[in-house]
């Protein structure tokens, strides 16, 4: 270090002989860099070398504190230059605002604070979930549709009075249940609704790609009518209410238009009118746990 | 008494464990209960297996003992296991065995209806011999004919079924 500085000292005075004295008290670089700084605004300021010296690999003789008074960090503190932005940025929002107040010796205004400190603090920290948490109305219920029941899939019923017959898939409706026909001519169950869970889906499909079902067959016209408006409380409560069922001519109608396009299908497949016309039983040594679909 | 030994060479059916239904042959006895097994041809390493999960069949291949896979698949391919086995009616009884279980709904329905029509063409055959015969009563006149034509629409309707 001690023999670095005559020789920087000597150095620049080399350079400028006529206009400097080599002051060796002085700190030669320092007077150079500022006249240079002067002349040449851009050149790079020469780094010192390392003012901390190494007692062994790793270890310095100064502290870090020895070190920030060694390094003269204490004037050295820049911060960046604030801009424009910043400035504009640092406008808070304000907390208070002054208002008027009415009556009289009252010193005419207030400071109200605009945003004001909670009045209640609750006891639990995460409000306790209302008894029907979670629990959807029927209407937006999820409806799920097993992977072996698609479009065209033949199944066997297993409940009502269709029970043990054997019907072709055409689409799940809105609640879930199954639109279903025979065909009619086939086994005489009509367009109906069958419920999932009481139903086998076996292996065998038809293809039923370009059958177009008509778009009113829903559960509202599939729902089960009910007169409930017993207008005389008693005696002729049970005439009122319908019930047999009347075949409506829209039913025959939407029966056939289907029924078309479904039958077509099911006449390019051998034997399946067979087999749809024929029911489904359990007998001796048919055991359904061992039976494939 | 007995027909199939068990020697080296002989080929084995495995009947359970991992490697059931599948064949191999014997290249060695370790003890009472073990052989030495290989099979190169019907995907089983060369191991030791017990003698209990293996059935004998007819087949038998000429190789000396502890022979390497080598000899034992050169042997194997020389007398076309494979082919011979699956001609046995053994292996045709496993794999109808096999497709009866697999059978849909739909398949039961035509097995149905094609017994149902082999058996309406054999009682029809039946009830024409037996009105013969009772019409010539006192001329003694053997009816014990099997009309073969009856089998080739059950052949017909069988491989359909399986399809």
């Amino acid at each position: 270090m001690a023999g670095e500085k005559p020789a920087s000292e000597k150095a620049p005075a080399e350079k400028k002989p006529s206009k400097k004295k080599p002051a060796e008290k002085k700190p030669a670089e320092q007077k150079t860099s500022q006249k240079e700084g002067g002349e040449k605004k851009k050149k790079v300021r020469k780094h010192h070398a390392s003012r901390n010296p190494v007692l062994a690999r790793g270890i310095g003789r100064y502290s870090r504190s020895a070190m920030y008074a060694r390094k003269a960090l204490y004037k050295r503190k820049y911060t960046a230059p604030e801009t424009k932005i910043e400035k504009k940025k640092k406008e808070k929002p304000r907390a208070t605002i002054t208002k008027p107040v009415g009556g009289d010796k009252n010193g005419g205004t207030r400071v109200v604070k605009i945003r004001k400190m909670p009045r209640y603090y609750p006891t639990e920290d995460v409000p306790r979930k209302l008894l029907s948490h979670g629990k959807k109305p029927f209407c937006q219920h999820k409806r799920r549709l097993r992977a072996s029941i698609t479009p065209g899939t033949v199944l066997i019923l297993l409940t009502g009075r269709h029970r043990g017959k054997r019907v072709v898939f055409l689409k799940q409706l809105g609640t879930g249940l199954l639109l279903v026909t025979g065909p009619l001519v086939i086994n005489r169950v009509p367009l109906r609704r069958a419920h999932q869970k009481f139903v086998i889906a076996t292996s065998t499909k038809v293809d039923i790609s370009g059958v177009k079902i008509p778009k009113h067959l829903t559960d509202a016209y599939f729902k089960k009518k009910r007169l409930r408006k017993p207008k005389h409380q008693e005696g002729e409560i049970f005439d009122t209410e319908k019930e047999k069922y009347e075949l409506t001519e829209q039913r025959k109608s939407d029966q056939k238009t289907v029924d078309s396009q479904v039958l077509a299908r099911i006449k390019k497949v051998p034997q399946l009118r067979g087999y749809l016309r024929s029911t489904f039983s359990l007998k001796n040594g048919v055991y359904p746990h061992k039976l494939v679909f | 008494v007995f027909k199939r030994f068990v020697e080296i060479g002989r080929v084995a059916f495995i009947s359970f464990g991992p490697h059931a239904g599948k064949l191999v042959a014997i290249v060695d006895v370790i003890d009472q209960n073990r052989a030495l097994v290989d099979g190169p041809c019907s995907g089983v390493r060369r191991q030791a297996m017990p003698f209990k999960c293996m059935q004998l069949t007819d087949f038998v291949l000429k190789f000396p003992h502890s022979a390497r896979q080598k000899c034992v698949r050169l042997a194997w391919e020389k007398e076309n296991i494979n082919e011979k086995w699956a001609a046995t009616r053994w292996a045709k009884k496993i794999e109808a065995r096999e497709k009866k279980a697999k059978m849909t709904d739909f398949d039961r329905y035509k097995v149905m209806k094609a017994k149902k029509m082999r058996n309406r063409i054999i009682k029809h055959e039946m009830k024409k011999l037996q009105k013969m015969a009772s019409k010539k009563g006192k001329k003694p006149e053997k009816s014990v004919k099997a009309p073969k034509s009856v089998k080739a629409p059950k052949s017909e309707k069988a491989p359909k079924a399986q399809r």
